[in-house]
């Protein structure tokens, strides 16, 4: 098992008081397989993303992820799992604004010391982003910079992919052909992905698809 | 309509409170430096020319008494009828009670000017004048005194000296017991062209010229004119802050102008209504300004008018009041600076199209492309400042390489920066190390303003305080010089000076003669001395700008003169140029030497030369070499055993000390404006920080999520921070060298006629680095407590999409 979540719970408080976004989850993840997750908006997909990435602590539960006790770590220990565990795709706001595409893509792969010139070579041109490793992401589209996000991700070679709407921002056939390479990369390279997902069509290409509503798995 | 599209735009203000403090409070620290030292310089002027005023007697020539007492009143009369055009004065001390005060008696009636502000020939004033009980004219603090110890009127005039009351003559005459002695004559500046001479009508007068300002004010007076400098630097600096708000302000509003626009509003009534708010805000932040910079000027005020009463003997009245015409300034000058920095905001504003969405990337890019435009710029203005250094003349151009020198420094700041961080990305292996540089470079546009307002501030700091220590030490390098002699003595005539030549040489090392005759030289009315060349005082104290090897002996067998510097930039001499001095004879020039605070030409002869040439030279006052500590010993046998009055023995030790006095006020004044300035630019930073940490956080979230913890991204913001003021601070020192070097050997040179040599303090450096890395981290503490507590919600937020 590459990730488990066991009874993990999450709520926020707000201004209408505390709001429970995700009661006793239970789930897994398999090295090498591809989930969709989806749901309606508000349902806390996001939430449970984030949680599994280490980029937030669940109230109560059990994530173990790459052989890691995530929910157990301090700031320093989840920041290290990021670094050298997970990749994460957003919908938007991936690349680093100062540097230039070519760094943008080395640039996750460096800081986990996986850095491979060649394996990155190989991912630019099947992204067919070569032409752009000069250029700086403002000057980029929306659907050139998912695909340099996707790149960089994976030119870390993490064992475990999380996407949280990577084509939400783009337009059908952008998304589609972006998704394409998303999963083909992920599968060659043998990672895991979990993506949410508004779109039953996408879901569809995916092993599994798990369905979020009323803070549970359905 | 106009009401409703101001509330949309004044509600900016509401959402963001901070961005208008830093306008308000940015544009209020300008005004009010500005202000304070206006004030500052304008109180000790007006104290200066109350102390200058006693009568005019310094800007009129006047007829003394040759032996030291009093001219007679047949005297006076004899002048009067032979044509002079001369006002008798007596003058002398009185106590009133227990208040001592000097009392001038003058006559209403031939007086040439006026005393202060008052009018003595005003109609009535006149009579009350000159009839019982009389009238004394003084100054305000000396009014509250005397006010319940005389019966005599008390007049209150602006431009008197404390401690002096002007009364008329025959007033004096009784209440001093003066029996028709007279004190002085005033010359009045109409004199009809062929007077008979004085030395045959009345020889035992003797004629005082004109002019003779203490030497020390004119050492003051080019402080204050770099005062003046620094003060309007510290305004460019404070302009900085102001421009880069308002310009965030209006960048931030770009969207509802669009709005407005397109709901109607239009464009001309939209620059209005950014005009009147504008308008608004300086005057409100002017009115605050200028009633901070007073604050500042009476908190320093105390330090000046120490300063002054070293300096002059006259005192500043305790209290500063604020003039009228500080507020008009202070508001002009906020107005106009508003005006001035949101100038191209508007222009922006004007030419705004209609339908393009806002593209705060674009315009960021746009910024960087100014950045290349600002360093051709800046390296213009640099090019321009040296050309003129060399080839210009004159105090405004010597304002104009000051203005070229600081303008360009600034501008090309942000270049330069980029360029070595360019490099060091460059040089740069680590992925983290890389990001770390790229990222400081992506700020630059964002902070250039700060940085260059701090570099400003640095350099202005530097500057003034190398000019200020150059200052002080030149100065008491000079006093050292000048003041060689254990004791200073005057003698009150002729007959007691021959009796202390037989005196003193029993009881002193040696005896100095300071004796001088007036004369023209090269067309110029100026004073020769006598030196006693043989004498090693000379050989060690006197330290030369120029001279040949054996000046001195020179010297003293009357085989050449030294000139002052002020002479020899003046009159373009050079060593061995042939000097034509009075009665006939000539000197070549041996040397030059400086003459700090002099506005004069001097020349220094041989002693024995002196005297051989000029037989009648008054031989009064003398320096006595002692050692030491036997000085004081001397002193109170010359008074007492000799019977020389106190104030004619002079100890050099005391006046070392109030002249070190005088400068140690001077600085605290710096100090304190130093501290200010450093504080309006390390509150710049502050505010860009705090403005930039909200737009970080789309750039810091990525490498957050990509491993680097929230306490080591702010750790890594703390070192960019440092990074740049590192940088910064690198730039001001040659900056702040440079702007020193023009002040004193341009602006001074031009204004005052000598060059002040630089020293350099490498220790003060070190200082003020400390202060700004502390402006520095202040400035920094809370944008970084804010990214270091950040929520990962917060974060987070920048990926999902309700951005
Ligand atoms: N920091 C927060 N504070 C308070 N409430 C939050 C916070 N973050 C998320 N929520 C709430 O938690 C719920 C789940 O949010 P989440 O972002 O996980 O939803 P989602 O399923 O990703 O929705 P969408 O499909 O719109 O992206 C929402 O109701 C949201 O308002
Ligand atoms: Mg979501």
């Amino acid at each position: 098992m590459l990730l488990s979540l066991r009874n993990v719970s999450k709520s926020y408080t707000t201004a209408e008081g505390r709001l429970e976004i995700l009661k006793s989850i239970d789930f897994d993840l398999d090295a090498g397989e591809s989930v969709a997750l989806t749901g309606e908006s508000g349902s806390g997909k996001s939430t449970l993303l984030h949680l599994a990435g280490g980029l937030d602590h669940p109230d109560t539960g059990q994530i173990l992820s790459v052989g890691r006790d995530i929910a157990a770590l301090e700031d320093q220990g989840r920041a290290e799992y990021r670094r050298t565990a997970v990749g994460l795709v957003f919908q938007q706001f991936n690349l680093i604004p100062s540097l230039d595409i070519g760094a943008n893509i080395s640039f996750h792969a460096r800081l986990a010391g996986r850095h491979d010139p060649g394996w990155e070579r190989e991912l630019v041109q099947r992204l067919g982003i070569e032409p752009l490793l000069a250029r700086y992401p403002d000057q980029l589209s929306g659907g050139q910079q998912q695909r340099v996000a996707i790149g960089r991700t994976l030119a870390a070679r993490p064992p475990l992919v999380l996407a949280d709407e990577p084509t939400g921002n783009l337009d059908e056939v952008t998304g589609d052909a972006v998704l394409d390479i998303m999963l083909s990369l992920t599968r060659s390279a043998g990672a895991a992905l979990l993506m949410v997902t508004h779109s039953s069509r996408l879901a569809q290409r995916l092993d599994r698809r798990v369905h979020l509503h009323g803070g549970k798995i359905a | 309509m106009f009401w409703t599209a101001a509330t949309a735009l004044l509600s900016h203000w509401r959402c963001r409170p901070i961005q208008f403090a830093t306008l308000v409070f940015g544009l209020s620290l300008a005004t009010a430096l500005w202000s304070g030292v206006q004030a500052i310089n304008a109180e000790a002027r007006a104290s200066y020319a109350r102390a200058a005023s006693v009568l005019d007697q310094n800007a009129l020539t006047q007829l003394v008494p040759r032996d030291g007492n009093s001219i007679p009143q047949a005297t006076f009369a004899n002048l009067r009828r032979a044509g002079w055009n001369i006002s008798p004065v007596i003058e002398g001390d009185h106590r009133f009670g227990n208040v001592r005060v000097r009392l001038i008696g003058i006559d209403p009636l031939t007086t040439p000017g006026k005393v202060g502000g008052f009018e003595p020939d005003g109609s009535n004033d006149l009579a009350a004048f000159v009839s019982q009980p009389g009238v004394l004219i003084v100054s305000q603090a000396t009014a509250l005194k005397l006010s319940s110890h005389t019966d005599m009127q008390i007049k209150i005039a602006p431009d008197i000296p404390d401690g002096a009351a002007f009364t008329d003559i025959g007033m004096a005459e009784r209440i001093l017991e003066r029996r028709g002695e007279l004190s002085r004559l005033v010359v009045a500046p109409d004199q009809r062209p062929d007077l008979p001479a004085l030395d045959r009508l009345a020889p035992e007068i003797a004629i005082k010229p004109p002019g003779d300002r203490p030497d020390v004010a004119q050492l003051t007076d080019s402080f204050h004119l770099n005062l003046t400098a620094f003060g309007f630097l510290a305004f460019a600096v404070g302009l900085f802050i102001v421009y880069a708000t308002i310009g965030l302000a209006f960048e931030q509003r770009r969207a509802t102008f669009r709005t407005l626009r397109s709901l109607g509003v239009s464009l001309s009534s939209l620059t209005l209504l950014l005009m009147t708010e504008l308008l608004v805000l300086a005057f409100l932040a002017g009115l605050v300004g200028v009633m901070i910079g007073y604050f500042v000027a009476s908190l320093l005020l105390p330090g000046v008018a120490a300063t002054l009463q070293g300096l002059y003997g006259a005192s500043v009245p305790g209290t500063l009041t604020i003039r009228p015409e500080w507020w008009a300034t202070g508001l002009v000058v906020a107005i106009a600076g508003t005006i001035g920095s949101s100038a191209q905001s508007l222009w922006q504003v004007r030419r705004m199209p209609l339908l393009t969405a806002a593209q705060p990337r674009a315009w960021a890019r746009a910024r960087a492309v100014g950045i290349r435009l600002q360093l051709l710029g800046g390296l213009v203005l640099l090019i321009t400042s040296a050309i003129l250094a060399v080839f210009g003349h004159g105090l405004s151009t010597g304002f104009a390489v000051l203005g070229c020198l600081l303008l360009g420094a600034a501008l090309m700041l942000p270049g330069v920066l980029s360029a070595f961080l360019a490099l060091l990305q460059r040089q740069s292996s680590h992925a983290l190390v890389t990001w770390f540089w790229a990222d400081t470079r992506q700020q630059l546009p964002g902070l250039s303003l700060a940085l260059m307002a701090l570099l400003l501030a640095l350099a202005a700091n530097i500057g003034v305080g190398t000019m200020v220590s150059s200052f002080r030490l030149t100065f008491i390098g000079w006093l050292d010089q000048r003041l060689a002699a254990e004791l200073y003595l005057t003698a009150r005539d002729e007959n007691e000076a021959s009796r202390l030549r037989a005196w003193l040489p029993a009881h002193s090392t040696s005896v100095l003669p300071i004796w001088s005759v007036e004369g023209d030289v090269l067309g110029d009315r100026l004073q020769i001395f006598g030196a006693a060349a043989n004498d090693s005082t000379y050989r060690e104290n006197w330290p030369l700008l120029l001279g040949t090897a054996d000046v001195w002996d020179r010297v003293a067998a009357g085989q050449g003169a030294l000139v002052n510097e002020q002479l020899w930039r003046g009159k373009k001499l050079s060593i061995g140029n042939e000097l034509a001095l009075p009665g006939g004879w000539s000197v070549p020039v041996v040397g030059i030497y400086s003459d700090y605070g002099n506005p004069r030409g001097q020349v220094i002869v041989g002693i024995d030369a002196l005297a051989a040439h000029y037989p009648n030279v008054p031989k009064l006052r003398y320096g006595v070499r002692i050692a030491p500590a036997d000085a004081p010993a001397l002193k109170e046998r010359m008074t007492s055993e000799f019977g020389l009055p106190a104030e004619n023995v002079i100890d050099q030790a005391s006046l070392k000390r109030q002249s070190r006095a005088v400068f140690d006020q001077t600085f605290a004044v710096t100090g304190a404006l130093n501290v200010f300035t450093l504080g309006v630019a390390g509150f710049a930073m502050f505010s860009s920080l705090l403005t930039l940490s909200g737009v970080r956080l789309p750039q810091l979230a990525p490498v957050w999520a990509m491993g680097i913890t929230r306490r080591d991204l702010a750790l890594l913001e703390m070192l960019r921070t440092l990074a740049l003021w590192l940088a910064t601070f690198v730039v001001a020192v040659p900056v702040g060298l440079g702007l020193a070097w023009v002040l004193l050997s341009i602006v001074n040179v031009e204004a005052f006629g000598w060059r002040l040599p630089m020293r350099i303090f490498p220790t003060d450096w070190l200082v003020l680095g400390l202060v700004a890395l502390a402006a520095a981290i202040v400035s920094v503490v809370i944008p970084l407590r804010r990214l270091a507590t950040i929520g990962p919600s917060d974060l987070l937020r920048v990926f999902a999409n309700e951005r």
